[in-house]
């Protein structure tokens, strides 16, 4: 097969497009460029490419540079700012790889006349009895990476290769350091690309948000404290709240906005009071059909999965019920489904906000 | 490179001429003295540097102490600007449509940037009326730089017009040109002569790459950007390149030479490269009339195409070709110059620079012809396609 591997410059996705090579493939490597602002992580860098590239050159395939810089503000970085005047918690890397990865490189890949997009993420491509494409968990289930890549339903898998997943990252570290590869010893990216290590989350939105203070106030409503950048607070936080030390553990178990609200209003609570027993997605994506019943439900990208049952609401929303009542999770994460032996990915949505209860 | 491919991106680097690698092989193998030594050897370099010298100042028409020797274009540009400023004070001013390295430390500086017409000249009128405007407040402009003829779109300027607009609105300026584009393609002597400076790229003529000249007519004396052992009469210090200088001189002295010859092949290669490619590509729109470009440059927009997708079709293909100028990490940036011309995005999108050299020949736009047409019609049609199922 004629292969395009994304290469973001870390160890992954350098030893990916030579597993690659070493099945035969025809392998060229792409690293995207997507943040044309400052930035001191990621694969935006110039570093970075230059790590890919050569990585590239020491494996034997092509390497190539696109520019989807227009494309990563438009549905990735833009969203992300206003998700957080909104009050959501976001999670970019999957909206990258929805619209970036797994949309925009699929389709310039098709143009080129590829067959398949790879990636160096650590998950599995599996098979159904009948033959229909399925998302595993990776070979490392500590390094599993199948949450982030939930969008991908078994017709998108059929052009995607993810040669990694089936190896431990250690072995991973080992092929590349056999091949002598500079990535080889490289550290996982932990943050987010676009974002600066230096100013870090509060240094990039102020910029692009107006920061509102708000009062912190406990169910009774009375005030405890305040912060001074609501649009920074997440629902189940427990620092940075501006609280007095030596009291109980409280956490943020609602921040009411408005409207008709004068100033920013953030509840916290014990944690009994930050469990709920369902939970609404939006935004779904299916594997195949939607699905209802028991599933297992992972909120984070290396979160444990949780037994809930699921009822699709619409082609595109669905209801969690928790047998056993949950921590609430921040409206804009993600909810990915899995199988009941956990195994591999029936879809996923992204938590929709719910009303605030008005007075507690 | 295993595979035979056609090369049309001679605007970037140009096949490098015989005569300019042998003539280097002596001062890399028997000869390597230091030119600024005092001993047998060196007095030899120092020669090869001397002679040098006078055949570029013979090919540009000024005398051998106008000719100042660096590493690049890019150095010699910036010498003439930051050098000039440095010396001087006062204001920069160039056209929106200029290289990078006129552009930038201009910007540095906080000159004064003009608009261009929409075949990327600058606007003659606008830039009088800045001068003018500058000229009635406090600000003296002591630098004009205005290139010879654009490195993306290949559009010629009348050096000779602007010249006549810096005497009367700008007297005091220094008239600096960026002629990297011009060498192969237009006799350099009448550029040299209305100019106070002028920057050439010795790779952009056959010669090698990290050799630059900048010629600094008498009495204009921009500060150097190099300090150290004085080379170069203390204009640019470094100890000299012999093999790049005499690389240089056998290299322009050649192209200089057979530039007439040159000029009339390639202009009719280059005609029936774009014909034959307007004949095919319904929609393909020749970005400025080749009246006004040199014969090196075919500069075409696909609306409707991405020129990266375009050009790895290409390069698959065994076509070297390029669009617009790649940033730091090799992405396709979108042009300033097609943006400066008035160009919208997504034509501008489309963009694609074949440019020829003394060394392409029919066969190669032959292929070129054949490559392109099929490269743009799979990507228009893959593109018409999504469109509908979406």
């Amino acid at each position: 097969m004629r292969v395009l591997v994304g290469m973001s410059g870390g160890v992954d996705s350098s030893v990916a497009a030579a597993l690659l090579r070493d099945s035969g493939h025809e392998v060229v490597g792409v690293t995207m460029r997507l943040w044309g602002g400052e930035s001191d992580t990621g694969c935006c860098s110039v570093s970075d490419v230059d790590d890919a590239r050569r990585s590239a050159q020491q494996v034997g395939v092509d390497h190539v540079v696109f520019n989807f810089s227009e494309e990563f503000d438009r549905h990735v970085v833009e969203p992300y700012v206003d998700s957080h005047r909104l009050g959501l918690t976001p999670n970019p890397c999957i909206e990258c790889n929805r619209h970036l990865k797994f949309d925009r490189l699929m389709e310039r890949a098709e143009q080129l006349g590829f067959d398949a997009v790879a990636t160096g993420h650590h998950a599995r491509i599996g098979r159904h009895a009948d033959g229909r494409a399925r998302l595993e968990r990776g070979a490392d289930r500590a390094k599993d990476q199948s949450y982030v890549l939930h969008m991908l339903d078994s017709s998108a898998l059929e052009r995607v290769l993810l040669p990694v997943g089936e190896y431990t990252k250690d072995h991973i570290r080992s092929i590349a350091s056999d091949l002598g590869l500079r990535t080889a010893a490289k550290p996982d990216s932990q943050d987010v690309c676009f974002i600066p290590t230096t100013s870090g989350r509060q240094g990039f939105l102020e910029d692009r948000v107006a920061f509102t203070p708000g009062t912190v106030v406990d169910t009774k409503g009375r005030e405890l404290g305040s912060v001074p950048v609501v649009e920074l607070v997440t629902l189940g936080q427990r620092r940075g709240l501006g609280l007095p030390g030596g009291g109980p553990v409280r956490y943020v178990i609602a921040i009411d906005r408005g409207p008709g609200v004068e100033s920013p209003r953030i509840t916290v609570a014990g944690a009994e009071d930050l469990l709920t027993e369902s939970e609404r997605v939006r935004s779904v994506v299916w594997a195949d059909e939607p699905v209802s019943g028991q599933v297992l439900i992972q909120g984070s990208a290396h979160g444990e999965p949780v037994l809930g049952d699921l009822v699709p609401l619409t082609e595109s929303a669905a209801e969690i019920r928790w047998p056993l009542r949950q921590p609430r999770v921040a409206p804009g994460q993600s909810l990915v489904f899995y199988d009941i032996d956990d195994q591999w990915v029936i879809g996923g949505g992204i938590v929709e906000p719910r009303a605030v209860p008005v007075s507690l | 490179m295993e595979v035979p491919f056609v090369y049309l991106d001679h605007a970037a680097t140009t096949s490098p001429r015989r005569v300019a690698i042998e003539a280097m092989r002596p001062w890399l193998e028997s000869n390597f003295a230091n030119p600024s030594g005092s001993h047998r050897a060196a007095r030899e370099a120092r020669r090869a540097v001397d002679e040098a010298r006078e055949q570029i100042a013979e090919v540009l028409g000024l005398g051998s102490g106008d000719v100042v020797f660096t590493s690049c274009g890019t150095e010699s540009d910036n010498m003439a600007i930051a050098g000039t400023i440095a010396a001087r004070g006062g204001l920069a001013v160039c056209p929106a449509a200029e290289h990078h390295a006129v552009l930038d430390p201009v910007q540095h500086l906080d000159g004064r940037v003009v608009e261009v017409t929409a075949d990327g000249s600058v606007d003659l009128p606008r830039l009088a009326e800045t001068l003018r405007e500058l000229a009635a407040g406090q600000d003296a402009v002591t630098l004009v730089s205005v290139m010879a003829v654009n490195n993306e779109v290949g559009t010629v300027t009348d050096l000779e017009a602007v010249a006549e607009v810096v005497r009367a609105e700008a007297p005091d300026a220094w008239f600096h040109t960026d002629a990297v584009q011009a060498a192969c393609w237009l006799d350099l002597r009448p550029i040299a002569s209305v100019v106070d400076m002028m920057s050439l790229s010795a790779h952009k003529f056959g010669g090698p790459k990290g050799m630059g000249v900048l010629t600094i007519r008498d009495g204009v004396r921009p500060a150097p950007l190099l300090l150290g052992g004085g080379q170069e009469r203390g204009r640019r210090s470094g100890t000299t390149d012999v093999a790049g200088v005499v690389a240089t001189a056998a290299a322009l002295v050649e192209t200089d030479a057979e530039r007439a010859v040159d000029v009339g092949r390639v202009r009719l290669l280059r005609d029936r490269l774009v014909d034959e490619i307007l004949r095919k590509v319904d929609g393909a729109v020749e970005t400025v009339p080749r009246s006004t470009s040199v014969p090196g440059v075919a500069h075409l927009c696909f609306p409707g195409v991405e020129n990266e997708a375009l050009l790895f079709l290409l390069d698959q293909e065994g076509i070297c070709a390029s669009a617009a100028s790649a940033c730091a990490s090799g992405a396709m940036e979108p042009s300033h110059v097609l943006a400066a011309m008035g160009i919208d995005a997504v034509t501008a999108r489309g963009a694609l620079r074949l440019s020829l050299g003394h060394t392409t020949t029919d066969a190669d736009i032959d292929k070129a012809v054949t490559s392109v047409s099929a490269a743009v019609t799979r990507l228009l049609q893959l593109g018409a396609e999504r469109r509908s199922s979406n």
